[in-house]
């Protein structure tokens, strides 16, 4: 029974089966706005081979009585098959993809290639005077990374938001 | 599906509504929909009534579906047609009535080019629906207007919006038959029996029981009312009813509590906050029924059965959620509490009930009538007699309501004792409901004697429909309840902004009797309280639709009350007692 003297915030990564129709994404995104929900990061795409099915995952904050009451929420709408809490059903990975514009010369340019190096980032463009990094990882990984650019010449970011699934055998 | 593709859209949406069982449709015509008012001229199956205003058209719709069961369903055109509805269908969507609105649209490659009279429909009642399609292709039609029945009526019943581009319903479309089943929306009836089993160990262990029950058990249907009241007629258990589900159990049973929350009676109020179990069937805890939730039942273990896994555990935690159908859980709960032999805690019942019976001898609902001779009537006294008479006369009879003071001294002063007898906006609280439900009542059950228990500033907003009213020959009688003020409003001020009655005298009001008569409708009015009785007989005799202006004292309150973030036990009672209860706080002078 969630308490609604608890008062701590927990982050929640959410993914959600839907059909794919138009306007489901509108019916989600505008479910957490029209009653105040966070959204730290949504991803969305089709999932099966005939891409009638579609996951999107979000990752929201909240007291765990918001959390269960957003859950309640995204599963009484009609186009949703499934909600999945993946931080409370138990293990699982979350990954992102960031895309990172680094701009810079001499020694700065050198360091920053290193730093990728060590992050496992790819150089996937690259010209005189800058770089874009492609770099994969969990939210924690990637921000620690733009992090370090910040000194290095930092241009531009561009983050896909999480993709994310149980670990081991279960589905969802 | 079968390929024969002889019918056009429009054809084939009669058709797909016939065979979902409509037999009427409240509508209002416009460019993007003649090709649907075409098809309904030629054929006979289902009937349109033409109301003056499209926000009237679904009111009339919600009226129909509550009083009947039925889903009420409604057409109106694009642009300007389905904004006028949006109000109507958020209503219904707060107080789940199973609607489907057929909306216009402008063609499909049109859309999105700012055409005459469009509007982002889908766009503007996604969040004032319970779902809503667009239909982009012919061969979608049928199928998707199916679906609309299915999800407007199962699970939470809601209204669920189709938008119509023309050239869907003038070009030709194949036919489908009515679904069965939803691909991913299957809401859960059936009670969890180990669920259910926890609820009877905490029911027969209670001293201090009480069932909080509300609209979810009318939407359940009658033989969910049924089931409700032998449940508690077998455990003996004290029962109180929300605004919304007034008439599922029967109030001239003396198990009855009366009605709870902000407006409910010192009993039921005072049951809530001391019980130590409390049964809850589909009823959403609104702010209205809770008052300060951290004060709210604080003693009491509590079980919740909700059809909407949602309504659970949103305001208040519960020990026992059970997601079901109120009628299913229900049988479940008598079928397992008659084959359990645990006993029930007898003494401490009888003690609860001599508290409650304490609490009750309160009167809290207490007002002094003047009956001389030119007495100003109190409002209460209005509808009493108007119950009373109405009862004495034995016909069957449905009440509406409008918003403000009235509505409340109907919920508190009009018994019921059947369920969907009772209709009136709770959640969205929209003055200009009622003359409309009750136009669909009347629709629904033309013997019936059905009557809008209104006040004079909200019968203005959608007074238009005296004219369907004498389109139909619709015997509706308007029961005007004039204080000259927004009375709600102006209690509100009068309690908690000094007295400064800021825009609330309703000035410049019209001549109801002389209203009445331009609509072809009869007029009546009662200045004091020798003439009520006449008039409200007169009323009730009348054979056309008739408004009857009752002027009522002006300075009339409505309680008890428990203001905004108060507690229960905190509650408000009116003059006739001695003061009680805490003024508004700081923080509950920002709640509504
Ligand atoms: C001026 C004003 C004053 C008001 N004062 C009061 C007051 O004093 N007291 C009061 O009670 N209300 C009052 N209200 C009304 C209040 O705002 C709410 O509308 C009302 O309390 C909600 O009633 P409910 O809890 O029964 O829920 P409803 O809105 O009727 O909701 C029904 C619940 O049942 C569930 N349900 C639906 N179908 C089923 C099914 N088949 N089986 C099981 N569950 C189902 C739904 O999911 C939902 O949770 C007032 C309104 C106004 C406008
Ligand atoms: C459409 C709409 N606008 C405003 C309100 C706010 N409101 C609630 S009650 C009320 C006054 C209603 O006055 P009246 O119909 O005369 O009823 P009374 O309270 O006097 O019985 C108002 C303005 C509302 N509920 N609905
Ligand atoms: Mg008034």
């Amino acid at each position: 029974m969630p308490s609604p003297t608890d008062t701590t915030q927990r982050s929640a990564t959410i993914s959600v089966l839907v059909d794919n129709e138009s306007g489901v994404l509108a019916r989600v995104i505008g479910l957490f706005s029209g009653r105040g929900y966070n959204i730290d990061s949504l991803t969305v795409a089709p999932v099966d081979a005939a891409g009638l099915r579609s996951r999107i995952n979000i990752v929201t904050s909240g007291t765990s009585m918001v959390i269960e009451q957003i859950k309640a929420q995204l599963d009484r709408l009609v186009p949703v098959h499934r909600v999945a809490d993946l931080t409370m059903d138990g293990p699982h990975v979350a990954r992102e993809l960031a895309l990172v514009k680094v701009i810079g010369f001499g020694e700065q340019r050198v360091e920053a290639l290193r730093i990728a190096d060590t992050f496992r980032a790819r150089v996937v463009d690259t010209t005189l005077g800058s770089f874009v990094f492609e770099l994969t990882g969990n939210t924690d990984k990637i921000d620690a990374f733009i992090e370090l650019m910040r000194d290095l010449g930092l241009a531009e970011v561009s983050r896909s938001g999480i993709a994310a699934l149980a670990r081991g055998s279960s589905v969802i | 599906m079968s390929a024969d593709m002889t019918q056009s859209g429009a054809e084939i949406l009669l058709r797909a509504l016939k065979d979902q069982g409509v037999e009427v449709i409240f509508g209002y015509p416009g460019g993007a929909v003649l090709p649907i008012y075409d098809a309904l001229f030629q054929q006979n199956a289902i009937r349109h009534i033409l109301v003056r205003h499209e926000q009237a058209a679904v009111h009339a719709a919600e009226g129909y579906a509550r009083s009947t069961g039925k889903v009420g369903v409604v057409l109106v055109t694009s642009g300007p047609g389905a904004t006028n509805a949006v109000t109507g269908l958020l209503d219904a969507l707060m107080d789940s009535v199973p609607l489907v609105c057929l909306t216009g649209q402008v063609p499909t490659h049109l859309i999105g080019n700012d055409a005459f009279q469009e509007a982002d429909t889908t766009g503007i009642t996604r969040p004032a629906t319970k779902h809503n399609y667009l239909v982009k292709r012919g061969e979608d039609l049928a199928r998707v207007v199916h679906e609309a029945f299915y999800v407007a009526r199962n699970g939470r019943p809601g209204p669920v919006v189709i938008d119509l581009p023309k050239d869907i319903v003038i070009n030709k479309a194949p036919y489908a038959e009515p679904t069965v089943q939803h691909p991913s929306y299957r809401p859960r009836t059936e009670p969890d029996m180990g669920q259910i089993a926890k609820a009877i160990v905490l029911m027969k262990q209670a001293k201090r029981p009480v069932i909080y029950a509300g609209g979810g058990v009318i939407n359940a249907g009658p033989e969910a009312a049924e089931a409700l009241t032998k449940l508690a007629r077998l455990t003996g258990f004290p029962i109180t009813h929300t605004l919304m589900g007034l008439g599922a159990f029967p109030a001239s049973d003396p198990q009855f509590l009366g009605m709870l929350g902000m407006h409910g009676t010192y009993e039921a109020n005072l049951a809530m906050h001391g019980c130590d179990m409390m049964l809850a069937i589909g009823a959403r805890f609104d702010d209205r029924v809770t008052g300060r939730l951290n004060a709210f039942s604080q003693g009491s273990r509590k079980i919740h059965i909700d059809i909407d896994g949602s309504s659970i555990n949103k305001n208040v935690p519960v020990e026992v959620p059970i997601v079901a159908d109120a009628g299913k859980a229900l049988n479940a709960l008598l079928a397992a509490w008659q084959a359990s032999d645990e006993p029930t805690d007898k003494p401490a019942l009888a003690a609860w009930w001599r508290q409650i019976d304490e609490w009750k001898g309160k009167d809290s609902l207490k007002f002094t009538q003047d009956i001389k001779r030119g007495g100003i009537i109190k409002p209460q006294y209005a509808i009493q007699r108007l119950f009373e008479i109405t009862k004495a006369r034995g016909k069957d009879t449905f009440i509406t309501t409008e918003v403000g003071q009235h509505q409340m001294w109907a919920a508190q002063h009009f018994h019921f004792d059947k369920p969907n007898r009772w209709m009136t906006s709770g959640g969205l609280g929209t003055m200009g409901y009622g003359l409309p439900a009750a136009m669909g009542v009347q629709i629904a059950h033309p013997d019936a004697c059905v009557v809008d228990i209104a006040g004079e500033a909200s019968i203005l907003m959608n007074i238009q429909e005296m004219g369907t009213l004498a389109q139909y020959r619709l015997p509706v009688k308007v029961f005007i309840l004039n204080n000259q003020y927004m009375g709600m409003v102006r209690q509100w001020q009068e309690l908690l902004h000094g007295s400064r009655y800021s825009e609330t005298y309703s000035s410049a009001l019209p001549d109801f009797v002389k209203l009445a008569d331009s609509f072809h409708a009869t007029g009546m009015r009662a200045q004091s309280v020798d003439q009520l009785d006449d008039v409200i007989n007169a009323m009730l005799d009348c054979p056309t639709a008739v408004i009857a202006d009752i002027a009522v004292d002006q300075a009339e309150n409505c309680f008890p009350m428990i203001p905004s973030g108060a507690a229960h036990n905190e509650m408000l009672l009116g003059p006739e007692h001695e003061s009680s209860g805490v003024g508004v706080t700081d923080a509950g002078m920002a709640l509504v």
